[in-house]
């Protein structure tokens, strides 16, 4: 790890202003910043710690939905019980990331900012070609050992995975990302690779995650996140699904129904054909067996992970089904 | 090269003063400053589990934790797990029983995790347990005595 200065932020404006320069950097939980600084890919020279500013921090439940701040902690939002009745895909979707070590220490600001884990882009002495870490220095891991690698969303730049959960689950219910300055939908948060894989969100130099919001809705009441892995735990999704549910009051027609999937694409992914083709229909195996497919509607594979093209819908199906109560 | 900062971590409930570069991880000030070689670096990537402590009774991993971030913490290594008499953990007790361990590199780590598994009340069964140990590897393979250690304590504690 090269040498960096490190300083407290005396408050937001501070952090903003100070996040501004060249070769800042801001930590909270540290577990992304550091772990990159080991691996070379991210050389601070200054490092500005937000993790002891105060009222960022807090879980505001409402009669209209939940406002968490960015530097509650993942396992604070995880075991909070109220969050866990109104919102339980985005509470499993933290319970079944990293360990409970690291969601004693990630944030929520931070935990949506963690990067790729392509292998290709976490190791630069090795890979020097990476257009995520250096621009047009083309990509290692096109033609290269593609396990973990994105399906859907992909460029001919980077086909690197987004794996995080909890913006898996967000994405599925339309939360707000708010900034300094500004807010945003989740699903324009994230940006795709295109031909510029170095961009990753919209965010701006000196722009700081403050909080997150989620409307209080039937279909993230009766939700489910559900990842499939090459091990049980403490393991990225090779696919996952977050679903949200709402029936008619015949119990079997399907008013409003959220899907999104982690570990198989780009950014946070909303499979929305899946859902247009849902919504109205009577909740039928066969029904949903059918729609499920739809959500690799253009998936591109790259040879080691063609496998999660006959995956996905399999996870898409399981969690609709049993979030529906039939499988 | 960066001005060195320095520091005042509480360790076990006691002061200790130090001088160190920005960039020094908790880990390596334990180890390498105040010569606390209880807690151990395996992966040194928030992999492993090996480096986990307690910060404000939290467990969390030392390797990625800068050692200027756990100013003002109350820390909490393996060294500070006994009595003031000597006299070991439930915890600690259980993985001697159990024979919870074959190197014994990854041990520290295990039994810290496995206080706060079962602090935080996630000891309630075998599942739960190595669910919320999934954080700690084991290269020995020892996982099943390391489960029956985790439950006898729980039962004990």
């Amino acid at each position: 790890m090269r040498e960096f200065s490190y300083s407290l932020a005396a408050s937001l404006e501070d952090a903003a202003h100070r996040a501004k320069a060249a070769g800042a950097l801001l930590i909270a939980g540290g577990t992304t910043l550091l772990d990159l600084a080991k691996c070379g890919v991210t050389e601070p020279e200054a490092v500005v710690d937000i993790s002891k500013l105060t009222g960022f921090g807090e879980i505001e439940v409402t009669d209209g939905g939940v406002k968490i701040g960015a530097l509650a902690r993942m396992s604070d939002v995880a075991e909070h019980a109220e969050l866990q009745q109104y919102f339980p895909a985005v509470t499993q979707s933290l319970s079944l990331a990293a360990s409970a070590q690291l969601r004693n220490m990630a944030t929520i600001g931070g935990n949506l900012l963690q990067r790729t884990r392509c292998n290709y882009f976490r190791d630069p002495a090795a890979f020097p070609a990476c257009n995520k870490r250096n621009p047009g220095s083309g990509c290692s891991a096109l033609g290269g050992v593609t396990r973990n690698h994105a399906v859907l969303g992909v460029s001919e730049h980077c086909i690197a995975t987004y794996h995080g959960d909890l913006a898996v689950a967000l994405t599925a219910f339309d939360a707000v990302i708010e900034l300094t300055g500004r807010e945003i939908g989740i699903e324009d948060f994230f940006l795709l690779p295109g031909d510029t894989p170095d961009r990753e969100t919209v965010l701006q130099p000196g722009e700081i995650i403050t909080g997150i919001r989620i409307a209080a809705t039937p279909a993230a009441r009766k939700s489910l996140y559900l990842k499939v892995r090459d091990r049980q735990s403490y393991e990225f999704a090779a696919a996952s699904a977050a679903v949200g549910l709402e029936l008619e009051a015949d119990g079997g027609t399907i008013r409003d129904i959220r899907v999104a999937l982690g570990g198989v694409a780009t950014k946070p992914w909303r499979a929305r054909a899946v859902e247009q083709a849902l919504i109205g229909k009577t909740l039928t195996e066969d029904t949903v067996r059918e729609a499920s497919r739809l959500a690799v509607e253009g998936a591109v594979a790259h040879g080691d992970n063609a496998y999660k093209i006959d995956l996905v819908p399999r996870v898409v199906a399981r969690a609709i089904l049993t979030v529906g109560g039939l499988a | 090269m960066t001005d060195p900062i320095s520091l005042n971590l509480k360790i076990n409930g006691q002061s200790h003063a130090l001088d160190v570069e920005p960039r020094v991880t908790l880990l390596d000030a334990l180890r390498e400053h105040l010569h606390l070689t209880g807690t151990k670096k395996g992966c040194d990537q928030g992999q492993c589990g090996a480096c986990t402590v307690f910060v404000d009774g939290r467990r969390v991993l030392s390797c990625l934790t800068l050692a200027a971030q756990a100013e003002g913490a109350e820390i909490t290594t393996i060294e500070g797990l006994a009595g003031a008499d000597g006299a070991l953990h439930p915890v600690q007790e259980a993985f001697l029983e159990h024979d919870a361990f074959q190197c014994g590199y990854c041990t520290p780590g295990q039994i810290m995790s496995a206080v706060a598994c079962i602090k935080e009340g996630h000891a309630g069964s075998e599942a739960e347990i190595r669910e919320y140990m999934s954080g700690n590897l084991c290269r020995c393979g020892a996982y099943n005595s390391i489960v029956a250690a985790v439950r006898q304590a729980a039962e004990a504690v």
